[in-house]
Parts: C-alpha cells; structure tokens; sequence
C-alpha cells in the first residue's frame, strides 16, 4: 500500500526549479532515504511534502488523498509529520510541555473548552503525559523531562523531535538529516529507535547525508540532483551507480 | 476619615478597571506577541454596546432597551471581541506592523463615530442615565463607594483567574508554542492564524467588559473619554507591571494610575489657574518620566520576564 505519493511535483522560485518534476511513492513500512548532492532539492521537496511551501506544479497524496492543497497546520492529522534538518524545539518550553504541544485533537487546545470540560480535559492531559514520558523514555530523556529544552545538546534535540513527532502518531514521518551533529554514541540510539518505531508500523522517508546510516537504515535509495529524480534502487546499487558518483563529485548532470 | 477611605475605594476601583484593560493587552501582546494600538477603540465599542443596551429612552438616540447590567456587559464583551476578531481577520496575518496600523485606524473610527453618529451614540453629548449597580444606595455615598470596589474587584479577580487558568492550559501552551517557533508550531499542527485571532479576539472581550464596567461606575460615557491618551496609559501599565505577566498587568495598572492621578493633583496644587489646562499635559511627562526610568532600571518590568 502507498502512503504517501508526489506526482509530476515542481517547485520554481522565479526561474530556478528547485525541484522539477520529482514522482515518486513510498510503501507502508518502509524506511526511504532520500540523498544527492547539496542544493539537489531534497529540502524543499521535504518542504513541499509537509506543506509549509505549496508546490507550482503536480500533486501530493497522503494515504490516498490529494493534499496538495491542505495547509502545513493540516498534515500532522493526516498521518504525516516531520522533523527539522535544524530541530526545532520550543527552548523556553519543557521537554514535556513540548512533547504535549505534538498532540493532535486535544480538546484543552479549544479556548472555550478550558471552562466548560476541565476534567475531560485533565483526563486527556493525564493520558497524553504517560505516552509523551513513555517515548521520552524510548529516546533516553525522560530524566530532562522537567527542564527548558534550550539545555539539550544538538543530538538530543533532534532525539527530542523524533520523539515529539511520534506523539501524533504519524503513519508516515520525514527525517531531514537525522544524523547531522549527533555524536556517535547517540547515533546508535537514534538509528535503534528509528528500527524500532518502523517495525511497529510507522513508514519513514529520511535526508541523510551519511552513507552509512542510510545503508544500514534504507531499504530504497532515491538519488536526487538539480531537483531531479536521477535514479533509485537499494542503497548499494546506488551508491555503485556512476551517474551518482558523477552528480557527488563532478557538479552537474547532463 | 470616611471621606479618605472613601477616596481610597473610589481610586483602587479607577485603578483596577484600568486592570482589566491591562489584563486584555497582557494576553494579545504579552502572551500572543500582538501589537494593538487601537485598545482606546475597543474599550469604546465595550462602553458603549453596554451603555446602550441598559439605559433608560433617551429622545435623541437609539436605546430604551432598559437591560439588566449584567446583560449589558456580557454583550460589551461579546461584541467587542467580535469586533476584534474581524479586525485581525481583515489583517491576515496579524503580523506586528501592519497589525498596529489597523488597531490604530480602527480606534480612530470608532471614536469618530462615537462622536458623529448622534442616532446611535448620542454624540458628542454621550450617553447619561446608564444604571450604577447598587443605584438605591446612592445615598451612602461611603457604603457605596465600597460596594463599587467589591464589584469592581470581584471582575477583576474573576478575570485574572480565568485568564491564568487559560494561560497554564493546553490553549496557552499553544500561545507559548507559536510565539518560541511559529514554524515549528504549524508542523505540530496549531494554526497560527486562528490562534492569533483567538487571543485578539479574547483581549478585545476583556477590553470591551472593561469598559462597560467603566461606565457603569462613572453613569456617563462621551467620545473624548476614548482617545489615544487611553491606550498610552495602558501601555505605559504594562510595561511597568511587565509584560506577559497578569500580576504585573495589575499591579502596573496601579502604579500608573497612582502616578497619573498624583500628578494630576500636583500640578492643580502648584500652578496657577489660568496655567492649569496647560499644565495637564505634566501627567503624561509624569508617566513618559516613569517608563523611561523602568526601561533603564527594569526592562522587563515588576513581574515580567528577561527575553533572551
């Protein structure tokens, strides 16, 4: 089954086209790297998936429905989140109070609400607690839980994102660089967690500039250049394909 | 001794009805980052909704609807956060500048309107007669200075609570979220537009309540009691009592109007009286002079907090 779906997308700023003409789909459990050179596109075809830019031509399917059109606020109820290639946590927030603010629907996010339904309310927010120390748990921060997010280190940030994201219980999440400024040991982690979640069922698409990580992580490779599909395959047919080793080394494709 | 008690009573309520005002602006620009200036407007809608709605038939304007007070300042709520919502709706996004500009035409409409549209507002003459809770012991004049400042303070501490209680739930949280890294907060699925109209529209009902409740404690409203000298006061309260804070928003509210009306009585002691008009402008020097003192000393204010 397909989650999530690009269809002829392109994305033009003035006359560049950032991403031009990209069509590709992505299978329920699967964990999809997505690499190519700096400046290939990759990014923007993450902004373009995830809505916080609209696309200047084709379609976006997400579990079988257009959402070309539905704004970035929307994508999240729709089973797709995503993660920052610089994370983004609230800093001045607690690491709980930032995993809560993932949650989708809650009935306390409604102004009224806060008078007419406290005790559904605290109901919600009781629940939605255990499942956000749960994963802070999963992703070794939950002694943190209390304290400002500006205190974690670049890896735990990004360890922190994932975590957030999985509070919505996405079907399908996008990674941007996941490993970018994580140390080594807490690399592990990330990657085992990332196993983890997609063994329970959740579909990955990842940015990774580090080979060895999209190796072990990937079942399938696309190769991006000049905002272009250039050629997919597992991750060591790619990585022996010349046209990718071109497009890394020698600047740009024909 | 009655008389000065009774003096203190009649300025804490003047100083906390200005609280209520500070308590709306906490929430659009202390906890929503939005930049209104135009409160003197929304204050007007409030008084006059309200003023409207309660008074007796009066010959020369619309009215007679004789409404209980009670009423009359849900519906100054009501309607001024109406007001609020479409006026940050017009503006999209709500972003600062253009933001600022909008308020600011839209208080200099509704004071015009206040003071042109007779049928509906009285004019310049305003609105008399509108009913003083507690009316019947009006002849008391101690005892009912007292009962003023406890309906005075129950609304005021009434709102306080519901305004801390919104800004520890998962709706202020959401505020917080947008303010830190609207980006990141639209990932996670808050829609930063209908959160800002919330929060504007929430603060216009505050406002609009205040200034109902004003002029019910006064029993006159006229357009020059809502020009931009209001909305300079409110300001100057909340930076004073620091911004983001609904103590400070109090408390600064306190300390302003304790200055401004100190300043008022100075000046009326000390110049001499064919100098006294002139010598009103000293309350707003008085007030500039303390806000410049507070931005050197405490730039966050009594209560607010250091930003980053």
């Amino acid at each position: 089954m397909t989650v999530l779906e690009a269809r002829n997308v392109s994305k033009r700023f003035g006359g560049i086209a950032a991403v031009d003409g990209m069509s590709f789909s992505v299978a329920a459990g699967e964990i999809l790297g997505l690499i190519g050179p700096n400046g290939a596109g990759k990014t923007t075809m993450f902004d373009l998936l995830a809505g916080s830019v609209g696309v200047s031509a084709g379609e976006i399917r997400l579990m079988g429905q257009d959402v070309t059109t539905l704004p970035a606020h929307r994508r999240l109820a729709g089973g797709m989140g995503r993660t920052f290639q610089i994370p983004r946590p609230f800093p001045e927030l607690s690491l709980i109070d930032n995993m809560l603010l993932a949650r989708q629907d809650q009935t306390g996010e409604r102004l009224w609400a806060n008078f007419t339904a406290p005790r559904r309310i605290a109901a919600e927010e009781r629940a939605a607690r255990d499942k956000a120390l749960a994963l802070l748990d999963l992703v070794a921060l939950r002694r943190l839980a209390d304290d400002p997010a500006r205190v974690l280190s670049g890896g735990q940030r990004k360890l922190l994102e994932l975590a957030r994201v999985m509070m919505a219980d996405p079907k399908v999440v996008l990674l941007d660089e996941p490993a970018a400024g994580v140390n080594p040991s807490l690399l592990e982690v990330l990657i085992d967690r990332i196993r983890e979640i997609n063994a329970s069922g959740v579909t990955f698409v990842l940015i990774e500039h580090n080979i060895d990580m999209v190796s072990r992580l990937c079942h399938r490779v696309l190769v991006m250049a000049s905002g272009a599909l250039l050629c997919e395959g597992t991750p060591d047919v790619v990585a022996r394909d010349p046209r990718v080793i071109e497009a890394y080394l020698g600047g740009t494709p024909a | 001794m009655i008389d000065l008690l009774g003096y203190a009573a009649f300025f804490t309520s003047s100083a906390l009805i200005f609280a209520l005002i500070t308590l709306g602006l906490n929430l659009q620009w202390g906890q929503t980052g939005l930049f209104n200036v135009g409160i003197a407007g929304f204050v007007a809608i409030g008084a006059y909704t309200s003023a409207i709605l309660t008074t007796p038939e009066a010959a020369d304007r619309i009215g007679g609807f004789d409404w209980p007070i009670l009423a009359g300042w849900l519906a100054a709520a009501l309607v001024t956060a109406a007001a609020a919502a479409f006026t940050g709706f017009a503006t999209l996004r709500l972003k600062s500048d253009y933001l600022a500009i909008t308020t600011f035409g839209v208080a200099v409409v509704v004071q015009l309107v206040a003071l042109n549209a007779q049928g509906l507002t009285g004019g310049p003459f305003g609105v008399a007669f509108i009913p003083r809770p507690f009316a019947s012991l009006q002849d008391q004049p101690a005892l009912f200075n007292f009962i003023n400042l406890g309906v005075i303070a129950a609304v005021t501490v009434a709102v306080y609570l519901a305004l801390e209680h919104l800004s520890r739930s998962p709706w202020g949280r959401v505020l917080k979220a947008l303010r830190e890294d609207e980006r990141a907060a639209i990932s996670l699925g808050k829609s930063a537009r209908s959160y800002r109209i919330q929060a504007f529209a929430a603060g216009g009902a505050v406002m609009g309540l205040a200034g109902a409740v004003q002029a019910h404690f006064i029993g006159f409203i006229a357009p020059n009691g809502y020009l931009p000298t209001l909305t300079f006061q409110v300001w100057a309260m909340l930076m004073v009592g620091g911004s983001g804070s609904n103590k400070g928003a109090i408390l600064g509210s306190i300390v302003v109007w304790a200055i401004w009306v100190g300043a008022g009585a100075f000046s009326a002691a000390v110049v001499p009286g064919d100098w006294q008009a002139r010598a009103a402008s000293l309350q707003i020097v008085a007030i500039g002079v303390m806000l410049c003192l507070i931005l050197l000393w405490r730039p966050q204010g009594f209560f607010g907090k250091r930003r980053g």
